[in-house]
């Protein structure tokens, strides 16, 4: 009796995902990171608001006291960098995850259901999506953070609550728009068919076949959301808008912000290692989201 | 017998797979007569679809193809590309199963038709070609032809658009038209209706046509010579009354057997599976499934002979005539 | 075709409206006209006021002071500047011409360049230059654009003249300080970094969006078809491949040059370049509603109707989306 090599459908995406050895890279680089910034007060060598000695410590160079450098007030700018770097991991996880879920529900009913419903969501998301996004990021956080009686449940305009929020309120459409076309393509496919045959219901057909044949391309959409929130944030923080909690704590926005001030006056190591983190943390999440989308989206004929 | 338009000899085809090298062909050899219409059976994976893209030189630059491939007298298998164009359209051509993904959705088929004509024909005028797509569109068959011309695929029903792709295929009146599975796709009353056309236009323009099927009652219907394929290779050749009648092989035997008919009440299918081609079994390829394996059937792949009116595969045909006492 | 267009249309309008309605309400909740006009002439006299909140709509309700402002809107009543009366249209004016100019030079050359380099990729994928325009275009597309605009500030304008001493590209602006009339050079020269900031990032996003289209069309059957035809392979290529590939790419190329009209802030904002992005951030921070509103509405037409153009060029490419 002949076998045929049988590989389960998972194994073979595993097996695909880790044949891109940028995206494995990636998860072993942010799983350090990830590391460092949990254990922050041990791998961090100051407070975030402390100052590495006194007088003078202002923009001191990269040098063993301050392993990248000091600020303009004399604080470690690699400890100000993991609490940064907490600070918007944060940001992006929790902004993923809202709008991952929300645009899940929105996407799976929109597209399965469709009729009215659908035509509206397409059109709101269109429209979004197309507007540029700084324009509306700034005037809805406005907008959003003169509601008193939202502000009193997450929060003011500078805190992590709040721009959570703020990007999870444009971060689902993204989502939603990915979850529905996955579903459309599915819908018609013939064991949807046999299911609603067999006298399944609605939900049950969502939630059982849908969803789960849908987990390539939501995980993908996850990680891009990831991406765009921590971007989204540091891009906020770069004019001035970006989280403000107090006690001089920072995010990586506002790290890279303060890049723009150091350009004229030399202090190269001020811009230099907050982008260079950025960068590298974007680069690293892209190349997971794309390496997703390809393990869980086979072409074969692709000649990778 | 007419003339020999078509001739394949031990072609073989490998595909360089991530999983390793999986043989599709495994040396077989072919012969096509002008005007015959030849069918060649197999089920999925035996290499029946990737032989003749192999001879039309379509398949990827991942397959390996080697061999020969004579059409006309010209050798095809590393010929140039100029000649390799000529051929394409030209002397030879190839309908495909879903006629849907078969044509370019945003081009209307009056112009895949003259594109067609164009290529091989540039002397044609541009007129002169749109002239004779109509043509063509009336002559597979379809109502209404000047005006249909100027629509795009979306707006033909499967049968409709199956027959814009004949249209297509024989606008240069080519010498061979290889049909691979073109009603499979198709509702059973459309695909009497296909088969009719692809008739049709057989006599009519004398083409040869190796239709290839997995459905053995087309093959009846319309076949004159059959060629058997399994597992990368041919089992069983000869006419088509004669190969119905009395099948050497084991496995025409089976897919006979498995047809239903009259006074069956239970079909008989075939045990077991195809072989896994990256991996294919040293011996026949039939062997791990056939009832009257014996170890010579296992230790090499065998080759075609002549067995009377047949050429057969199976080493124990003689004994295994005398066994079952077929006729 | 022209039954699609016009229904589109028809829709149209009555979107406008409502947009503009959602922005009015935005701004008038979020930037505070009232404050920010009391702010910013805290001696004016109570007739100034209330002409102020007339002329503006910001008298009543949301819903009438809407319709009130838009009736002044279209009358071109205009309310001036909250600082110091400016009239709103030249300024306006001049803002939405730089930034047309900018945007749609580096948005051409970035497109351009972008699918074919795309084209260039997918034609032998796996290949080495196949893997070079990948990392490229990723490196291009994960690098935040005002990293990009600093790091070019830095190499341009500090290092440049000290190791060459004298500027190549001009860092701000649209013109050198004091200077008057049309100079084509000098646009370009005072353009050059800004543009190149944008082109980056759209050549990146464009050449992955062609790359992978292209690659899809390239695999489809009816490129076998072609191919069985015995055409050349330059038509196979250009007649079927790329043209079925710029279909999902025109649509997109569409939405971008709708929203380059106030997309470039970061850009504008770095390099100090004055145009819709600067114009919105300066009005915005200063809560100036007079300005803003048209600034908004300019904007919102433009992405409806760069909206309705990406509709209307997808069912022009693509026939079998006509059936609507």
């Amino acid at each position: 009796m002949t076998e045929f090599a049988t590989i389960s459908p998972k194994r073979m995406a595993m097996r695909r995902f880790l044949s891109h050895k940028a995206a494995v890279g990636s998860c072993v680089l942010l799983s350090i990171m990830v590391l460092a910034v949990i254990l922050a007060p041990i791998s961090a060598r100051y407070g975030v608001n402390e100052s590495v000695r006194k007088p003078p410590n202002t923009f001191l160079p990269p040098q063993k006291l301050a392993w990248f450098g000091t600020d303009d007030i004399g604080r470690d700018l690699y400890s100000r960098l993991i609490y940064g770097i907490r600070v918007s991991l944060i940001i992006g996880l929790f902004t993923a995850v809202i709008s991952t879920v929300i645009g899940c529900v929105v996407g799976a009913v929109a597209g399965f259901r469709g009729g009215r419903f659908d035509d509206i969501v397409m059109r709101v998301t269109d429209l979004f999506l197309a507007f540029p996004f700084l324009v509306a990021l700034l005037v809805i956080r406005n907008t959003l953070g003169s509601i008193g009686w939202l502000i009193a449940i997450i929060g003011d305009k500078s805190s992590v609550r709040f721009i959570v929020f703020l990007l999870s309120f444009f971060g689902w459409m993204g989502v939603a728009r990915i979850v529905r076309g996955q579903v459309l393509a599915l819908k018609e496919r013939e064991f949807i068919e046999a299911a609603r045959a067999v006298g399944a219901t609605r939900r049950y057909i969502v939630r059982r076949h849908l969803l789960p044949n849908s987990i390539g391309p939501i995980m993908v959409a996850l990680s891009f959301a990831v991406v765009g929130a921590i971007t989204a944030e540091s891009t906020l923080a770069f004019f001035g808008y970006g989280p403000q909690a107090g006690d001089g704590a920072t995010s990586l926005g506002i790290l890279v912000g303060a890049a723009k001030g150091a350009v004229q006056t030399g202090y190269w190591w001020i811009a230099v290692f907050p982008c260079f983190a950025l960068v590298l943390i974007s680069l690293a999440i892209n190349f997971i989201g794309d390496a997703l989308r390809d393990a869980t989206d086979p072409r074969l004929d692709r000649g990778e | 017998m007419s003339e020999l338009v078509l001739s394949i000899r031990a072609l073989r085809v490998t595909f360089d797979t991530p999983l390793g090298p999986l043989e599709a062909v495994r040396g077989v050899d072919l012969d096509v007569h002008a005007g015959e219409m030849m069918g060649v059976v197999g089920e999925s994976g035996s290499g029946k679809s990737v032989t003749f893209l192999a001879a039309m030189g379509l398949l990827p630059h991942q397959a390996k193809v080697s061999g020969s491939v004579m059409l006309n007298g010209q050798e095809m298998l590393g010929a140039s590309n100029k000649v390799l164009r000529n051929m394409r359209g030209g002397l030879m051509s190839m309908i495909f199963q879903d006629p849907l993904s078969a044509l370019n959705p945003v081009h209307r088929v009056g112009d895949q038709i003259v594109e067609m004509l164009k290529a091989h024909q540039q002397k044609m005028s541009d007129k002169d070609a749109a002239k004779r797509a109509v043509e063509l569109l009336d002559i597979v068959g379809i109502p209404q032809a000047s005006e249909r011309a100027h629509q795009y695929p979306h707006e033909f029903s499967g049968g409709m658009r199956q027959r814009v792709v004949i249209a297509i295929a024989i606008a240069n009146n080519p010498k061979v038209l290889i049909a691979d599975e073109p009603t499979t796709a198709l509702d059973v009353t459309v695909q009497a209706q296909i088969l009719e056309v692809i008739e049709r236009v057989q006599k009519s323009f004398g083409t040869a046509v190796v239709l290839i099927t997995h459905d053995l009652g087309v093959i009846a219907r319309v076949a004159d010579r059959v060629n058997v394929m399994y597992a990368g290779c041919n089992v069983e050749k000869g006419g088509v009354e004669s190969l119905f009648d009395h099948p050497s092989h084991p496995y025409t035997r089976g897919l006979l057997a498995s047809l239903p008919h009259e006074g069956v009440e239970r079909l008989t299918p075939i045990i077991g599976f195809p072989p896994n081609m990256l991996m294919p079994p040293p011996g026949c390829g039939f062997a791990p499934r056939c009832s009257h394996v014996t170890d010579a059937c296992l230790a090499s792949l065998p080759s075609l002979r002549t067995f009377s009116d047949l050429e057969t595969a199976c080493i124990r045909a003689e004994e295994l005539v005398v066994k079952a006492g077929l006729s | 075709m022209l039954r699609f267009t016009i229904r589109r249309l028809a829709w149209a309008v009555p979107t406008l409206l409502l947009v503009t309605f959602l922005v009015y309400v935005a701004l008038r909740l979020g930037t505070d006209p009232l404050q920010s006009y009391l702010r910013t002439n805290p001696r004016a006299s109570k007739e100034k006021i209330e002409q102020y909140k007339s002329v503006n709509g910001l008298s009543s309700n949301y819903v009438l002071g809407y319709f009130h402002w838009l009736k002044n809107f279209v009358t071109f009543n205009w309310p001036r500047s909250i600082k110091g009366s400016r009239e709103v249209w030249p300024e306006l004016k001049d803002a939405m011409a730089n930034t047309i100019r900018l945007g749609t030079f580096a948005t051409v050359v970035g497109v351009s360049i972008g699918l074919l380099v795309g084209m260039f990729a997918a034609l032998k994928p796996g290949s080495r230059r196949d893997v070079a325009v990948n990392t490229g275009a990723f490196l291009g597309v994960s690098i935040p654009p005002y990293i990009t605009a600093v790091l070019f500030q830095l190499v341009f304008a500090v290092y440049w003249s000290r190791w060459f001493g004298k500027t190549l590209f001009p860092t701000s602006g649209v013109y050198p300080p004091g200077h008057i009339g049309f100079d084509l050079v000098l646009m370009l020269k005072h353009m050059a970094l800004p543009m190149m900031v944008v082109a980056i990032q759209v050549i990146a996003t464009y050449s992955r969006y062609m790359r992978s289209s292209l690659l899809d069309v390239l695999n489809s059957d009816f490129m076998r078809t072609a191919r069985s035809k015995g055409i050349s392979e330059r038509q196979i290529l250009l007649k079927h491949g790329v043209r079925n590939a710029l279909i999902p790419v025109v649509t997109i190329a569409a939405l971008d040059i709708g929203s380059i009209i106030g997309g470039l802030i970061i850009s504008e904002n770095i390099f100090a370049y004055p145009g819709m992005g600067l114009y919105f951030l300066d009005s915005f921070t200063n809560g100036d509603f007079p300005l803003l509103m048209p600034w908004m509405v300019l904007v919102v037409a433009s992405t409806l109707m760069f909206n309705l153009i990406a509709d209307v060029s997808y069912a022009f490419l693509d026939p079998r989306i006509r059936l609507d």
